[in-house]
């Protein structure tokens, strides 16, 4: 392990397989990272695609079908291609770091995780030159609207979901056995840092339930191609089965998204509060109470499909059990700032977005989650708006803000404040310009994936793409400041990036050696 | 907790993007297959790769653990690992007894116009009886469904027919002939073997270790045998297919998953017993052996549930 890492100096070839080959957790974590980017902006331009034709009545741009395949590709890549491998590439660059690990417990299993992806992504994009179109029943693929009215290409839809939770299995798989096995001598778990408490338990939830997905889609492909009866009453069966198998992944799934994004938070704001975090052990029960309770509500999403009346009632109270442990979060962020000594760097501006705009998101997902109101609000602009500020607000300002915070440690060069700013600003207006209205637009009555809308609409439909084809924008603002970071950046040459940082991460020198922590530290 | 800096961590490996390619490959060509019945030629060349891939990989992992590059916290990892994967493979199953619970005794009951269960609803619903009487007239619930909702409203144009017989407890009189039960007695037995084969591994009993593995995979495949003449039973004389309503779906998923476990348990079996013919595995490095008899006695559970929901309880 003597000689580093091939740069391009050492040749074309030499440098390709250094990344093809490799088995060292900071450059699968930077592959993850740069992919997961890549999928980002493939799923945002089908937004942009979206947002465009949405931009007033009427057909303008593209056809009804297209429209539907848009936005399912869209709903899929963000949540498969762009939050989660994000995530994963996080916990790698960071979990070995965090907790005084040499590497991942399972090095090259892990490059396998990574290098399914861009097959899975290839398949699943192909499907969009196909006779009959890509997948077009909605990210959700409702059966018997992603069976008995699919188009042929759900077919490698079906495989590339297949490989795709296989790698995040593996992946989890992976995160799991570090963490449990791989911590530096005196890292007992009431010491790790909250971002690889967050991940350990997302990873319990992904290998609990991306098997649960492949079944799903399996009893889909049955009744495709085999005669099966899963989703067909006639049968015996009922398309009802496949919301309930769906959304048992489901609802974990969207934790699996934010909660990563929760430990992204609650390192960061202590940095930059220059205060330890406020209530650690309970950000940890709370952690762990989100995770149990996401697998006991997931019939919230089909209140409106014929449950009986217990049933939702026991999912309404259920799911609004979940705003306790979720509130205990959002009060221990806030504490943690409380009489601190803040400042206002990029990522801290993100992190205290996030929380401000992931607790509206959560408020909408309160009202939603009143069965009763749920049956004015369901599958309108209200959800879409709802979900888009936990998903976006939620997820991806925490994973720019973690871009931000840990540019500088990875190649040891620090971006530009100015810029990192004016990219915020950017992206926190465009973003609430975009799904703001949007609600009204669902309280009023319009309902989602619809490719046109009624008159009544047109205005605020109009103000919410000006804000998308903002927030894209700046998307384009956040690449350019990694890359010129990467190449322009001014040198940092303190471990401790940040002066409020603590943790393993700001012990080793900057830019992180290629191998970190080959001898254990000592924890105290 | 680790104690030791001698963590082994391969400096590069060619073989996760050669599974990669082998994976996607499987994935592009089952689609393509499942398609077009004509081009099995992809699948197969993916399947072709990723045999050969992982058994290069597994070769070399255990020729690293021969040379002792795997240190004890190496091997827990390995443990964890597997341990893991099995509880994925728990959750997989989960799906679909799920399913099936769900099938029969709630979507079962509606659709002939009863109520499910008694705390949901103790008088059938408005919904249930008007789903039963104007969409599927003339069904009746009854489990397994002898006569598909399909049938029970459109007679002989019905697509989804049910089967001529099931599977269920065929009485106590020809309960010898019933083919599940020696099923059952089979995997049970295997799970006893492989248990005597770890005891003999552990207190360095060679001969026994390598015996009772034997023994343990020819029981694997006596029940694949089995399971085979049960589906050719199934399709050539009581008209029990995939396409035979809800019975049969249920019934060839939940047995063909489980069936695909054995062989995947098996073949882990036969390599563990090869290995221990050329002399690997001892009291205390014992990986490869021990996931798979973990794996085995997971395949042995699951038949369990399996064997109670899907052939006994009516």
């Amino acid at each position: 392990m003597a000689h580093g890492p091939a740069t391009l100096a050492d040749g074309w070839k030499a440098y390709i397989s250094r990344w093809v080959f490799t088995t060292n957790h900071k450059d699968i974590g930077t592959l993850y990272l740069w992919f997961s980017f890549a999928m980002f902006i493939l799923g945002g331009a089908f937004a942009m695609i979206i947002r465009a034709e949405l931009f007033q009545p009427g057909m303008q741009l593209i056809k009804p079908e297209f429209f539907n395949q848009m936005t399912t590709m869209h709903g899929l890549v963000m949540v498969f291609g762009a939050i989660m491998p994000a995530f994963v590439g996080l916990a790698n660059w960071m979990i070995p770091l965090m907790i005084g690990a040499p590497d991942m417990a399972l090095p090259r299993m892990n490059n396998l995780s990574f290098w399914i992806l861009p097959f899975a992504f290839a398949i699943l994009t192909s499907t969009l030159f196909m006779e009959g179109g890509g997948p077009n029943f909605g990210w959700t693929f409702y059966a018997p609207l992603s069976t008995t009215y699919a188009p042929e290409s759900v077919n490698f839809f079906i495989f590339a979901i297949h490989i795709m939770g296989a790698s995040s299995i593996m992946g989890s798989i992976n995160i799991i056995a570090t963490v449990m096995n791989m911590r530096a001598p005196g890292m007992t778990y009431m010491k790790m840092p909250l971002f690889v408490w967050t991940w350990v338990i997302t990873a319990f939830l992904l290998v609990a339930v991306m098997p649960v997905l492949a079944g799903a889609v399996t009893m889909m492909l049955m009744d495709i191609n085999f005669g099966t009866s899963f989703f067909n009453a006639a049968g015996g069966g009922d398309p009802v089965l496949f919301q309930h198998v769906f959304w048992f992944f489901g609802h974990p799934e969207v934790y699996i998204i934010i909660l990563p994004a929760f430990g992204v938070v609650s390192q960061i704001i202590p940095t930059f509060s220059r205060k330890p975090l406020f209530g650690y052990s309970s950000m940890v029960y709370a952690t762990a109470a989100i995770a149990f309770l996401s697998f006991v509500v997931w019939a919230h999403h089909m209140f409106t499909v014929g449950m009986p009346i217990a049933g939702e009632l026991y999912f309404m109270y259920a799911t609004m059990l979940i705003a306790v442990p979720t509130g205990v979060k959002v009060f221990n962020w806030i504490t943690t700032m409380y009489k601190g000594s803040l400042t206002f760097e990029t990522p801290m501006l993100f992190s205290i977005a996030f929380v401000i705009l992931f607790t509206f998101g959560g408020f909408t997902g309160l009202m939603l989650s009143i069965a009763a109101a749920d049956m004015q609000y369901h599958d309108t602009y209200f959800v879409v708006a709802h979900f888009h500020y936990v998903m976006v607000a939620g997820a991806v300002f925490s994973g720019t803000a973690a871009i931000y915070y840990w540019l500088p440690k990875w190649c040891g060069k620090m971006y530009n404040e100015t810029m990192g700013q004016v990219q915020f600003w950017v992206a926190f207006i465009g973003f609430n310009i975009a799904f703001m209205p949007q609600h009204f637009l669902g309280l009023a009555g319009m309902p989602r994936r619809y490719a046109d809308y009624g008159l009544q609409f047109a205005d605020w439909n109009m103000v919410s793409s000006i804000g998308a084809f903002i927030y894209g924008g700046a998307q384009i603002m956040l690449l350019f400041n990694v890359v010129m970071t990467i190449r322009k950046g001014k040198p940092v040459v303190e471990d401790k990036v940040w002066e409020g940082a603590e943790g393993l991460e700001w012990t080793v020198a900057t830019p992180a050696p290629y191998h970190t922590f080959e001898k254990p530290p000592e924890v105290k | 907790m680790s104690e030791e800096s001698t963590y082994y961590v391969p400096e590069q490996s060619k073989y996760p993007i050669a599974a990669a390619t082998g994976f996607g490959l499987m994935a592009y060509g089952a689609a393509t297959w499942v398609i077009d019945s004509s081009n099995p030629y992809i699948l197969i060349l993916g399947t072709l790769v990723m045999t050969v891939v992982m058994c290069m990989w597994w070769n070399t992992v255990i020729t690293e653990n021969i040379q002792g590059l795997a240190n004890a916290q190496l091997k827990h990892s390995y443990v964890l690992g597997m341990l893991w994967f099995i509880f994925s493979e728990v959750m997989f199953f989960a799906a679909f007894f799920g399913a099936l619970f769900y099938l029969r005794v709630i979507v079962n009951s509606w659709l002939g116009g009863e109520a499910a269960i008694g705390i949901f609803d103790d008088t059938p619903t408005d919904a249930a009886v008007a789903n039963n009487a104007l969409l599927w007239p003339g069904y009746e619930t009854q489990w397994p469904v002898m006569e598909t909702p399909d049938q029970a409203a459109n007679g002989d144009a019905a697509i989804f027919k049910g089967p001529d017989q099931a599977m269920s407890f065929p009485g106590w009189a020809n309960i010898l002939s019933w083919l599940p039960l020696w099923n059952t007695a089979v995997l049970l037995t295997s799970s006893f073997t492989v248990h005597i084969a770890h005891t003999g591994l552990k207190n360095n009993n060679r001969k026994q270790f390598v015996t009772w593995l034997g023994i343990t995979v020819l029981l694997g495949l006596i029940f694949l045998v089995l399971q085979a003449e049960e589906y050719i039973e199934a399709y050539q004389h009581m008209g029990l297919t995939l396409n035979s309503g809800i019975y049969g779906t249920t019934f060839f998923l939940l047995t063909g998953f489980h069936g695909a476990h054995v062989t995947l348990g098996t073949i882990m079996l036969m390599v563990a017993f090869f290995r221990s013919l050329k002399g690997h595995f001892t009291h205390d490095d014992q990986f490869g052996f021990e996931s798979a008899a973990w794996y085995w006695h997971f395949v042995d559970v699951v038949w369990v549930g399996l064997f109670l929901c899907v052939y006994v309880l009516d």
